[in-house]
């Protein structure tokens, strides 16, 4: 299927008629590309369909990396490569002395599990300094709500439809200008 | 939503309780099997610590024989250190710690049940006086639960004044005239102090609980929230008081069992255990009246927050468990360290099991939210949180008073039988005498279309 050149912007100004749109959008299976919000619209993700976040799965995994970390690293330093006697602490195995780098060991378990997060969700969200902003109306970080459609030679169909939702403003827009 | 107490659960109720009365009573019976006559040919036959090898056994005789031994002057329990005036034979010592067996078993059974209670007290007015929205549908549940603070309460003092010094050390006359140590704690540790301070607690605790019920019921058939305010104004009241007397009753019911020992987190780390056991008996008689159709206005949201504080306390627990075991393991000072030598010596098991289920058990299982909407998961991670707490009440008694001849057996299965059916049946009595929704409270309509 040759790519959409056209898209359509309906534009609404309040996020309770927003989510009955995109519901009445749905119903008539047409594919919307991408909304736009100024704050979080609870519920949006689950009308839209769009598959649950698997950024808890990798936390809990970064933390297990985190915490073989401090695990590994503490029992090369402290009890393999050389054990002292500090304070009469036992450092004869990692199990012995334990108690003692629980706190590393928590710590550099959430240290690991935020941090890469984190950075997965940029990685994820392509989110950089120097990034361009991808913003089709700058209108939508303040009080404006947009959906995007792709128009497959069915603008009128669209056009009407979107009217019906209560979009404030229709726009056809040529898809190239903000290719991302 | 009406709730009537079925047969069914009265009869099971009355089985535990009978099943109870019997274990307990051949516990003590068993006990006094033992006498001085017969002590010696006792523990020859092999059955000293039921269970625990030669090791124990050597290990003991040695602290008895040295006893200029730190560790034996000043471990926790009074017997060992009671040698330091008056020689006791190692067969005496073994005797007292045979005898003891029935009465710590009761007192750690009726203390573990009453806590609950008391924990779902404390939960309860944390909701009034936050004004939690989520949770009014579930208030007629946690007010059953809390029925049983007084009659639960009266048990653990009747337990404490049943058991006296098998349980208490310093209830002993002839001990604290051997004992400096005790003696300068005579001004707080005496037993007409003792049991006063049970009974304000208790009548603090209760009294709150009386008016709340009272005024969530009549807040049922009244316009306008005066009784709603009223009732958030004593749980802000009772929070306060709450938290004053819960620290001083863990160190009367509790820490006292080690009179040579003290701990300044200690009143938190009983409350957090406390606070979970008690959430977890909420969650699981709210799934149970759920499966029968009771709590249609309690949707899978509210099984999932209690879900989440059973996981969130469970780590709080641990967090108050660590800090405790660490800060003491770590300094190593003979004073405090031997409660711990004691328990990791002779508790191995029960002593780490109990961190293992308390802790490990509820973060793999809880972590999941899918599987905090699962009830059947909820409910087995709320049973495997009850055994742990029960064992964690089990360790911070049994090795003050039976030391290293503890076992689980006839006398604790019987004891905690004994106090479930009679929590049973005091609960559930509770919670059939009143609608399950407390329909006139402000926030019902928030707490009915809860949804996470």
């Amino acid at each position: 299927m040759e790519a959409a050149s056209k898209v359509i912007h309906a534009i609404y100004n309040d996020d309770d008629v927003l989510m009955s749109a995109v519901k009445s959008v749905k119903a008539e299976k047409h594919h919307i590309e991408e909304i736009y919000t100024p704050f979080p619209v609870h519920g949006l993700d689950k009308i839209m369909g769009l598959a649950p976040t698997r950024l808890a799965i990798c936390a809990f995994l970064y933390g297990c990396v985190g915490i073989t970390v401090a695990t590994v690293m503490m029992n090369f330093i402290m009890i393999e490569d050389w054990p002292q006697d500090i304070g009469g602490k036992p450092s004869f195995s990692y199990l012995e002395n334990m108690p003692a780098f629980v706190p590393i060991m928590f710590e550099l378990t959430v240290f690991f599990a935020a941090h890469l997060m984190v950075i997965t969700f940029y990685l994820r969200s392509r989110m950089w300094p120097f990034k361009k902003a991808e913003n089709p109306d700058p209108r939508t970080t303040d009080d404006m709500f947009l959906m995007e459609i792709a128009i497959h030679d069915n603008e009128a169909d669209l056009t009407n439809l979107l009217k019906q939702t209560g979009a404030v403003e229709i726009n056809i827009v040529d898809k190239d200008e903000d290719a991302h | 939503m009406e709730y009537k107490i079925s047969n069914r659960l009265k009869l099971t109720a009355l089985i535990l309780f009978i099943v109870g009365l019997a274990g307990v009573g051949y516990g003590f019976y068993s006990a006094h099997q033992v006498t001085e006559d017969n002590i010696a040919e006792y523990m020859n036959d092999g059955h000293h610590g039921e269970g625990h090898g030669e090791e124990a056994h050597g290990e003991e005789a040695h602290q008895d024989g040295g006893n200029s031994n730190i560790i034996a002057s000043v471990e926790g329990d009074g017997d060992a250190h009671a040698e330091e005036s008056h020689e006791m034979t190692h067969e005496e010592h073994a005797l007292h710690q045979i005898h003891n067996r029935p009465y710590a078993a009761l007192y750690v059974a009726a203390f573990f049940f009453f806590m609950i209670a008391l924990g779902v007290l404390a939960f309860y007015a944390i909701q009034y006086a936050s004004q939690a929205g989520w949770s009014p549908v579930l208030f007629r549940v946690m007010e059953g639960i809390t029925a049983y603070v007084l009659p639960g309460g009266i048990l653990v003092l009747l337990a404490a004044a049943l058991g006296d010094s098998h349980i208490f050390i310093w209830m002993d006359p002839e001990v604290v005239a051997h004992d400096e140590i005790i003696q300068a704690k005579e001004s707080w540790l005496n037993k007409g102090w003792f049991f006063a301070r049970g009974i304000i607690f208790l009548a603090g605790w209760s009294a709150y609980r009386y008016f709340s019920r009272k005024f969530s019921l009549a807040q049922d058939s009244v316009d306008g929230n005066s009784n709603f305010k009223k009732n958030f104004r004593i749980s802000a009241g009772f929070l306060v008081f709450y938290i004053y007397t819960e620290s001083m009753m863990s160190w009367d019911w509790i820490m006292s069992v080690d009179p040579h020992w003290f701990s300044t987190l200690f009143g938190w780390y009983v409350f957090a255990s406390m606070f979970v056991s008690g959430i977890t008996v909420i969650a699981l008689i709210t799934i149970y009246l759920k499966s029968k159709g009771l709590l249609e206005f309690v949707n899978d949201s509210h099984l999932h927050d209690l879900a989440k504080f059973m996981f969130g306390i469970s780590i709080f627990w641990t967090y108050l468990w660590f800090s405790q075991f660490m800060l003491i393991w770590y300094s190593n000072i003979p004073e405090e360290v031997t409660y711990f030598v004691a328990r990791i010596e002779d508790y191995t098991l029960p002593f780490f099991g109990m961190v293992a289920m308390n802790f490990l058990f509820p973060l793999l299982l809880l972590m999941n939210s899918d599987y905090k909407r699962i009830p059947w998961f909820v409910v087995m991670a709320g049973v495997v949180i009850l055994c742990g707490h029960y064992l964690d009440v089990f360790n911070m008694i049994m090795p003050a008073t039976v030391s290293e001849r503890w076992f689980i057996g006839a006398p604790e299965l019987g004891a905690i039988c004994l106090f479930a059916g009679i929590f049973l049946f005091v609960v559930f009595t509770a919670l059939s005498k009143a609608p399950l929704l407390a329909k006139g409270n402000p926030f019902l309509k928030e707490s009915e279309n809860f949804h996470y």
